[in-house]
């Protein structure tokens, strides 16, 4: 019996509810006839277009760039014209500054030729991260070329790679994982060249044996080098994913409150993220497409499908045959944190890791009553916080008082709103509590 | 339209409805015995206690204007565990009045459900002590050893009441007890079965602890509660309970009166103990002493009832002391 590691404090376990698209093949999407760029993909700066209007573009040209702050560029995913430069709609902003691209389906598909890029230096790599507008794409959508630039008073050891998955329903990865591992294994080498270390460790939960087994083949295929990377298999348990969580599952070191991973010499990048680093690296192709899982028991066909980024919602819901009349909740990202949303006229943007349609059996409508203080929410809470105390506050509209409570080291990973037997909306409360009691 | 709450989207089969119902479904075993030892004027009771503090919930949420959250449990579970900690042998009319001081004062006037702070069951039964103090104190019945479970209805209770063994041990110490209910050793066997005079629900040990350790099975209750009062009761009864110093008996301390009741059912209850495995280790260790000191020096044979009372209101105090260990605090912060 391999020894599995996880994290000592809180985490819950849902149901998997992996097995629709777990077996399933990654499937190229066909083009759409229209790309919605949202101009600011993720955290940081937005972009400014650096196209005009009606002007034609080649698949991977760049359409849009970010001068300061931690934004990264955005390229065009197909070839086409660029139909508008507008506002589209957006799962949490409502509505967005974006670029409409009219896809030219009859174009030929780029060809993206491998290259050498063992002679570049560290500097250069990092250069072509941030040029290919890579962020982490396993959710926060952090630019991935300042991860790899930590502060110089703290040195990194270790690079950590995210094959966890701890969300329910969500398989791209581990599909990626499964199909594409010499790939992440590459990535994983040009990022141990820019942050100038050997030792790489990839964990995986044990409930995807097949990308375990894959991961670890192509690691030791992939041997020769002075690079030292190894695959370490982890107990299935949520939020194994969360950067703190897979940090001391690994490592065993914590990261203090407030703090980066660097803090502890460690720097972690999701294996989807590490492919889109190989391919921008070895192939010069920016990030324009991404691997996202379509589930969830209301869509006809799950799958786990290759987008350009900017598809939109509907066009990839006519692709996969429809939705049922039963879907209830329609969610962009995993059921745990991802956001639901109110029409499926939205794009997918770099951070989308799936496209869930429950049915009202799926999930829980049951309103919430009073807390009965059962206390499983601190059991639950993998940061150590008090949750009950928090929803306590903000009910009794004291939301200033709950930074006691550790309400800003909250990241919202719902464990506590999970387990809550009161079906309190926990999360709810500690986002309410953030905005109102803002740190002086 | 589709639902657009906030995250998380999927959420665990628990309810409260599920965890009270459970905790009543564990009591159903110890009640069935009951009706066997004391006869089925038991049963009556304990639906009276169970269908009043149901009612009594009912009218007060419709008459405070909020919903109407009966079919939750909790009120029913109230009305079990009150039933439990009182004599097989009062009226009928005691139970009714206890519901109304356990639902309508103990809970609703408080603010309902969660914001109690004292164990709802238990302070009727501590109002109910207070006001028909003869009947709470004597009502008691002997074991029947011939399964006639419908004698004492026809009978009449007042010929046949008994006194319970604490209540023997107390006022006429140990020759007395081992006379009425046999050497220590033989007791232990029949007291954990459950032919011995008590509340209702205080007959039998084991089925107590089976469904105890049911609650613990299903993560419903941890062991730290139930662990630290009854430890504390075996080792203090062992020090300051005997004649002379460390001979008491602490296996009976834990088998008599309402030990494992309390200690499994009553301290665990979620709205008035603490949070913390700390806190909820000193909280236990607190309604043991407590329980100790008033059955050697208080006025009354049984302790538990009081002192979960008494260590009730400082669940909120023992949280605040005993916070959860976070997984970095700030730098400069707690500890």
């Amino acid at each position: 019996m391999v020894s599995t590691l996880t994290f000592p404090k809180g985490g819950v376990h849902p149901p998997e509810s992996k097995g629709l698209t777990e077996q399933l093949p990654i499937q190229v999407m066909p083009l759409p006839a229209e790309l919605h760029l949202i101009l600011g993909q993720h955290i940081g700066a937005p972009c400014t277009p650096t196209v005009a209007k009606k002007a034609a573009v080649g698949e991977g040209d760049l359409v849009a760039d970010v001068s300061k702050g931690l934004g990264v560029p955005l390229h065009a995913p197909a070839a086409g014209s660029i139909k508008a430069i507008a506002t589209a709609a957006h799962p949490i902003r409502v509505t967005t500054p974006s670029i409409t691209l009219a896809v030219d389906r009859e174009a030929q598909p780029r060809q993206w030729t491998a290259d050498q890029w063992q002679q570049l230096t560290a500097q250069e790599l990092l250069q072509k991260v941030h040029d290919a507008g890579i962020v982490g794409i396993g959710g926060a959508g952090f630019p991935t070329h300042v991860k790899l630039k930590p502060p110089a008073d703290t040195p990194v050891d270790t690079l950590l790679l995210n094959g966890a998955e701890c969300e329910p329903y969500i398989t791209a990865d581990h599909r990626s994982m499964v199909e594409k591992a010499e790939e992440i294994v590459e990535g994983a080498k040009i990022l141990l060249k820019i942050l100038g270390i050997k030792t790489c460790v990839v964990g995986i939960e044990n409930n995807k044996p097949d990308a375990i087994a894959a991961m670890t083949a192509a690691v030791r295929a992939a041997g020769g080098d002075d690079s030292d990377i190894s695959v370490v298999t982890l107990q299935v348990k949520y939020p194994q994913g969360s950067e703190k969580q897979l940090i001391q599952a690994i490592t065993g070191r914590k990261v203090p409150a407030m703090a980066l991973p660097s803090a502890v010499g460690v720097v972690v990048h999701n294996v989807s993220t590490t492919r889109a680093v190989y391919e921008a690296v070895a192939l010069g192709k920016p990030l324009i497409e991404k691997v996202v899982t379509i589930s969830g028991r209301g869509i006809v066909k799950p799958a786990n499908l290759l987008v350009k980024i900017g598809t939109k919602v509907s066009d990839i819901v006519e692709y996969c045959g429809g939705i049922s009349d039963e879907v209830a909740k329609v969610v962009l990202g995993g059921p745990m944190m991802g956001f639901a949303v109110s029409t499926l006229d939205i794009p997918v943007t770099k951070t989308t890791s799936a496209v869930l349609f429950l049915t009202k059996e799926e999930i829980d409508t049951t309103p919430l009553s009073s807390c009965i203080r059962c206390g499983w929410c601190l059991d639950a809470c993998p940061m150590g916080l008090e949750p009950k105390e928090i929803g306590l506050y903000v009910e009794a509209n004291r939301p200033e008082n709950t930074e006691q409570f550790g309400v800003f080291e909250c990241f919202e990973c719902g464990s506590c709103a999970y387990v809550c037997p009161a079906k309190r909306p926990l999360v709810q409360f500690v986002r309410l509590a953030k905005m109102k009691a803002k740190r002086s | 339209m589709w639902n657009v709450s906030v995250s998380p989207h999927v959420r665990s089969p628990e309810s409260v409805g599920k965890i009270m119902w459970t905790v009543v479904a564990c009591l159903v075993p110890p009640l069935v015995l009951s009706i066997f030892v004391f006869g089925i004027q038991v049963l009556l009771i304990t639906a009276v206690s169970v269908i009043s503090c149901m009612a009594v919930e009912a009218i007060c949420q419709k008459a405070l204007n909020k919903p109407v959250t009966v079919s939750d449990g909790s009120a029913a579970l109230t009305g079990m565990l009150m039933a439990f900690v009182i004599p097989p042998g009062v009226s009928f009319l005691i139970p009714v009045l206890g519901a109304v001081m356990a639902i309508f004062i103990g809970k609703h006037l408080l603010g309902g459900i969660g914001y109690n702070f004292f164990n709802p069951a238990l302070l009727g039964r501590a109002f109910l002590l207070a006001t028909f103090p003869v009947a709470m104190t004597s009502a008691w019945l002997p074991p029947l050893t011939d399964g006639a479970i419908f004698s004492y209805l026809a009978s009449g209770v007042d010929a046949v009441s008994t006194a319970t063994p604490l209540a023997v041990m107390k006022e006429q110490g140990m020759a007395a007890f081992r006379e009425a209910f046999g050497t220590p050793s033989e007791v232990y066997g029949s007291f954990f079965l459950g032919w011995r005079p008590g509340c209702i629900g205080e007959t039998s040990g084991l089925l107590l602890v089976l469904g105890g350790l049911y609650l613990m099975y299903r993560r419903y209750i941890t062991w730290h509660i139930p662990v630290s009062v009854l430890g504390t009761i075996a080792l203090l009864t062992w020090m300051f309970g005997g004649e002379t110093l460390f001979t008491g008996d602490p296996l009976l301390a834990v088998l008599t009166g309402g030990a494992l009741l309390g200690a499994f059912f009553m301290a665990t209850d979620y709205v008035t103990s603490p949070t913390t495995r700390t806190a909820q280790l000193i909280f236990g260790a607190g309604i043991g002493a407590l329980t100790v000191l008033i059955r050697i020096k208080g006025g009354y044979p049984e302790g538990v009832c009081y002192a979960i009372l008494l260590m009730n209101p400082l669940s909120p105090v023992l949280d605040g002391w005993f916070k959860p260990k976070r997984f970095a605090p700030p730098a400069g912060g707690e500890k």
